[in-house]
Order: structure tokens, then C-alpha cells, then sequence
């Protein structure tokens, strides 16, 4: 069929043209999607000139649910909800996570992401949802299996000594990490560092908040969790290498369009072990719906993070959707899809 | 229930010296046809699907159907009439004496030769024929119209601002449709043009559903060229 994909192909203006597409795999009407920060970064035309001339025209979106419509293999029966895996591997290796294979495809950057009528998926790429989810909470699962991803990592990673965990970062990403580190590490303390007493206000699982202007000098963390990202990136790793215990992990999830200077020195000194952590595979979706499902009150608080929801029925509801993400202070901006 | 109804009745008189009709030239790597039926079959509201096409066509349609979509022995495929409304008349007296005829039974009659249909539009249509009987998709037109009644010398022009150009689907509640079909004098069914009109010239109402300006009919070789330039293959 010939598919409506409605592609970015200059900073701020989306235009609809068409793919083909065979009825094969698992076929997906996308309903839900949610705008992230890497979206915007090309909707405002924020990426480097040569990335922009390279990959757009594209679809943006990485973050999506959706209705199966087709299912080659019959699994899968029309109707089921699933969210879709935007990571799409070319190739297996038993020591590197999927993720990180740069032979990897992934969705709104390598390829046209989920602004499309229908959506082409390989069968191993979608994964049912439970019943009576709150589809607007399910729209940035992604995001959320990121945060999984890393606690993930950090669970392989960091020495056992887990009771004070620090996390950088107000936002969107900060909220979601620290609260799926609290449901999946209830007994650790957590300490939220940032820059809005109001938003720190929603961190109300959390053992104690801070302005960053104000940390008590005497407070210590085992291991730490950036989500600052950009230009605050710098400042977060610095003041984390000076409120970290000896041998602590810092784990990096901000992502920052520039290098970023490091205090080399005191990583050494204290032996501190910094790793990052990008994207998110099968088993981290995998993990995130499991967790939706056996803890209810997670997608309660989830809920806190919807901002604007705007409906879809045409190229202008996805440019004012895009610039409203733009104005919003916190939250998530999600698109009902119904162009 | 609800039931796509595709319309390949057309023989193609317009498409130059092409020996098949437009709806079995190919665009991208599939004839037209088979673009516009995938679209309508993987539609979660359509549940039943009919194709009508030329009587000497039929059998080539089921093969071509089959080749292209695995579960194509859903898709019935029937002739078509003498005209556009009598194909559309087929199509219901075959649902009649399948499955009989109610309220709730809606068809979206749609060409063949518009395969680049949306889902929203498809959508709209089954809403607006359930809700109010009929509805027709439409686009406001860019271009004035002017009516000419000897085809010389303009005769009227009217305000653009309320004219707009009708494309496809319209669906409309089928009972309600073949009745007043049957009213119709034959005076009446020689102006009619579409299936809409049908509602219209009886004085009822049919809703407008917002068309797409790429839902383009492939009429002309022009159009095959359009269409194809529509087609940008990224992955």
C-alpha cells in the first residue's frame, strides 16, 4: 500500500509523502505518540547543519503505541495494543547489547520514525501492553525503558553498598529514573538535586530534594545518576564528583551536543567509574511492561508527567503540537494520533 | 457492519492507448488496485471488503489479490454494473442476500484508482455515514469554477469560497441508499453523477468529510506521473 509518512524536511516544516509498503511483518496504526527532546532538536533545526542535510527528509518520533492491524504470522490479533521498539538491530552479538551496535537502526534518527499512517514493524519489535493501561502514560514508554536500562546497568555495575543514591536532574528524565529506581530499589534513599523547588515538589518518594545552589556540605552519595544533559552537563558531573563516596558509580544520561569537560583528577583520586547509557533494547521494553503490570501505582505516578495532549487531523496540528512542546515548563507533550 | 466497497469498474477510455484499464497499471511496484485494496483491508472498521470490477476482469482481479495479500479469499470480488450507481447496486443486492440489509449496515464506496486514501479519511467516513446516513469526502476548491451551460460562454461563477471538489470515499447507511435509488425516476438516475447526488436531489442531508489534496484519481497518464513522484522510498 501507499503509506502517508509525514516527514520533517526542513527545520519547523513537516510535509506528507508516501512509502510503499507490502502487507508483511506486523503492521501498526500508531495512536499515541509523544514528543522528546531529540525530536526537537531537529523539529527547531538544532542539530549541525551536515546531520540535517543528511537525514532529512525523515519521520520524527521514536516514542509510540499503537493498534495492530496486520499480523502476517496471525499472533498477534487485530486490535492488541502494543508499543513499539524503535531500536531496530541489523545484527546479533552475545556481548554487546543491541543498543549499542552501531550496525543498529534506530527509529527518527537512522530511519523515518512513527509520524506515519501505518507503521512497518519486524515482529520481535512490538510488545502487547496490559489491559486498561493509560495509553497516554504507554505513549513514552521508551523513555521510561531508558531509565530501565540504565538502573539495569547500574544493577550489573555499581558495588553493593546501594543505601544513598543521588539524581541529578529535575526534568522529565530525573522524575521517570528516580521513580523507577525507587520502585525497583524501594529500601535505597534517594537525593533529587536541581534547579525548581516546584518541581522538586513531585519528587514526594524521594528521601530529600535540593537545590543545587544549596547542598548540605556534609552530604554524601554512594552512586549517582545524571540526567541533566546540554549545557548543565558540566556542572551536574562536577558537583556529583564532589558529593560521591570513594568508588561510587555515575551513571551519564543527559545528552549533551558538546564535549564535556571532566574532573579527571578526582575520578581518579576517588576511583569513580562513569558509564553511559543511550537508547534501550527488547529486554529493557520487556522489563518496563512487566513493571507496569505488577506495579499499578507506578503508572499512577507516571500519569504526573502528561503534559499537553493534542489531537492530530492534520499537518498544522503537528506543527502546533511541536511548538506547544516547546512553550510547556515540564511534562510530556503527546499527539493522539488521528491524521 | 461495515463494508468497503471498491469501485474498478472503469475501463480505462481515458488513459490513452493503455490496453488495461488505469486501476491495473502498476505505480511503485503494485498495480493501483492492489495499493487501494491493502489500504481499505488493514482499515480496523472495514469488516467485510468488496471489489467490483468489469465482468471480464473478474478472475484476473481474484488472481492478482491473491498474488499480492495472503488472506485475499476475504476479499470478495463481484462485476460491476452499467454505471457507477448500478455497480454500487450490485454491491448492496450482494450484501442483501448475504447477510440481508439494517441500519447499521454502512458501505464506503470508494475508486480503485485512489490508492493514496488515509486512514483518518477512511475513519471519517465510517463516523459521519453512521451518524448522518451519508457523507462525501471532500476538499475546498483551489481553482474558480465557472459553469457554462452551451459550453461557449460562461454562464454563472459562483463563490469559490463555498465550492469544493468531491473525491472519494462517500459511504452511506446502504438501506437508506437503495431506497431512495428506487425512487428515482429514470429521468433523475440519466443526471446522476455519483452516489451522493442521490441523497442530495432528495433533499437529504450528506455530511462533509475533510478530503486530502493527494487523494488524487489516477485518470490521465499526467496522473501516473504524479502519483509516482508522490512515492519517496527513504528506508
Amino acid at each position: 500500500m501507499l503509506n502517508a509518512v509525514y516527514r520533517l524536511v526542513a527545520p519547523r516544516r513537516f510535509e506528507v509523502e508516501f512509502s510503499e509498503i507490502s502487507l508483511k511483518d506486523v503492521i501498526v496504526r500508531p495512536t499515541h505518540l509523544s514528543i522528546c527532546q531529540a525530536d526537537q532538536r531537529y523539529y527547531q533545526g538544532k542539530r549541525p547543519e551536515e546531520v540535517l542535510e543528511k537525514k532529512l527528509p525523515m519521520a520524527l518520533i521514536h516514542e509510540a503505541i499503537g493498534e495492530v492491524v496486520y499480523d502476517e504470522s496471525g499472533t498477534l490479533a487485530p486490535g492488541t495494543l502494543v508499543v513499539m521498539i524503535p531500536n531496530t538491530p541489523t545484527a546479533e552479538d552475545e556481548i554487546i547489547a543491541e543498543n549499542y551496535l552501531r550496525s543498529s537502526k534506530f527509529r527518527a534518527s537512522g530511519f523515518d520514525g512513527f509520524m506515519q499512517d501505518y507503521v512497518q514493524m519486524d515482529a520481535d519489535r512490538v510488545i502487547p501492553l496490559p489491559h486498561g493501561v493509560d495509553k497516554k502514560v504507554m505513549a513514552f514508554t521508551e523513555l521510561i525503558s531508558v531509565s530501565v536500562h540504565a538502573i539495569s546497568r547500574f544493577d550489573r555495575i555499581a558495588h553493593k553498598r546501594r543505601g544513598r543514591i543521588g539524581i541529578w536532574g529535575d526534568g522529565n528524565l530525573g522524575y521517570i529514573t528516580a521513580l523507577l529506581f525507587h520502585t525497583m530499589f524501594p529500601e535505597a534513599k534517594l537525593y533529587i538535586f536541581g534547579m525548581n523547588e516546584e518541581k522538586l515538589a513531585d519528587f514526594a518518594f524521594a528521601e530529600d530534594t535540593f537545590i543545587v545552589k544549596n547542598v548540605p556540605k556534609d552530604l554524601s552519595i554512594d552512586h549517582a545518576f545524571e540526567c541533566v544533559g546540554s549545557n548543565g552537563s558540566q556542572a551536574a558531573i562536577d558537583q556529583i564528583i564532589d558529593f560521591i563516596e570513594p568508588e561510587g558509580t555515575i551513571s551519564l544520561l543527559g545528552v549533551s551536543e558538546n564535549p564535556v569537560p571532566i574532573n579527571t583528577r578526582m575520578v581518579l583520586e576517588k576511583g569513580l567509574r562513569l558509564f553511559g547509557s543511550s537508547r534501550s533494547g527488547k529486554a529493557d521494553f520487556e522489563k518496563t511492561v512487566q513493571l507496569f503490570s505488577e506495579h499499578k501505582e507506578l503508572v499512577g505516578s507516571l500519569q504526573n508527567l502528561i503534559g499537553n495532549v493534542i489531537r492530530i487531523h492534520s499537518i498544522a496540528d503537528m506543527t502546533e503540537a511541536f511548538e506547544q512542546d516547546i512553550r510547556k515548563a515540564f511534562g510530556k507533550t503527546v499527539m493522539l494520533w488521528e491524521q | 457492519m461495515v463494508y468497503g466497497v471498491i469501485l474498478a469498474g472503469g475501463i480505462g477510455s481515458r488513459m490513452g492507448n493503455a490496453e488495461k484499464p488505469k486501476q491495473y497499471l502498476q505505480i511503485g511496484n503494485k498495480p493501483i488496485i492492489v495499493h487501494t485494496v491493502e489500504k481499505m483491508y488493514v482499515h480496523p472498521e472495514i469488516e467485510k471488503l468488496l471489489v467490483l470490477c468489469p465482468e471480464q476482469w473478474v478472475s484476473y482481479t481474484k488472481t492478482l489479490l491473491k498474488k499480492y495479500i495472503r488472506t485475499a479469499e476475504d476479499i470478495v470480488v463481484l462485476k460491476g454494473g452499467a454505471s457507477r450507481n448500478e455497480t454500487i447496486m450490485n454491491a448492496i443486492a450482494y450484501i442483501e442476500q448475504e447477510t440481508g440489509l439494517d441500519e447499521e449496515t454502512i458501505i464506503v464506496t470508494h475508486d480503485s484508482v485512489r490508492p493514496f486514501i488515509t486512514h483518518r479519511i477512511i475513519s471519517e467516513n465510517v463516523y459521519y455515514a453512521r451518524q448522518y446516513g451519508a457523507c462525501d469526502t471532500v476538499i475546498p476548491a483551489t481553482d474558480t469554477i465557472v459553469e457554462s451551460r452551451d459550453g461557449k460562454i460562461i454562464s454563472e461563477i459562483p463563490d469559490r469560497s463555498k465550492m469544493y471538489q468531491g473525491q472519494t470515499p462517500q459511504s452511506f447507511c446502504a438501506s437508506r441508499l437503495k431506497e431512495l435509488y428506487e425512487s428515482l425516476s429514470e429521468e433523475e438516475k440519466e443526471i446522476l453523477t455519483d452516489a451522493a447526488k442521490i441523497f442530495a436531489i432528495k433533499g437529504e442531508k450528506v455530511y462533509l468529510v475533510q478530503g486530502e489534496v493527494s487523494n488524487i484519481k489516477i485518470t490521465y497518464p499526467y496522473d501516473l506521473r504524479v502519483a509516482e513522484s508522490l512515492i519517496k522510498d527513504k528506508n
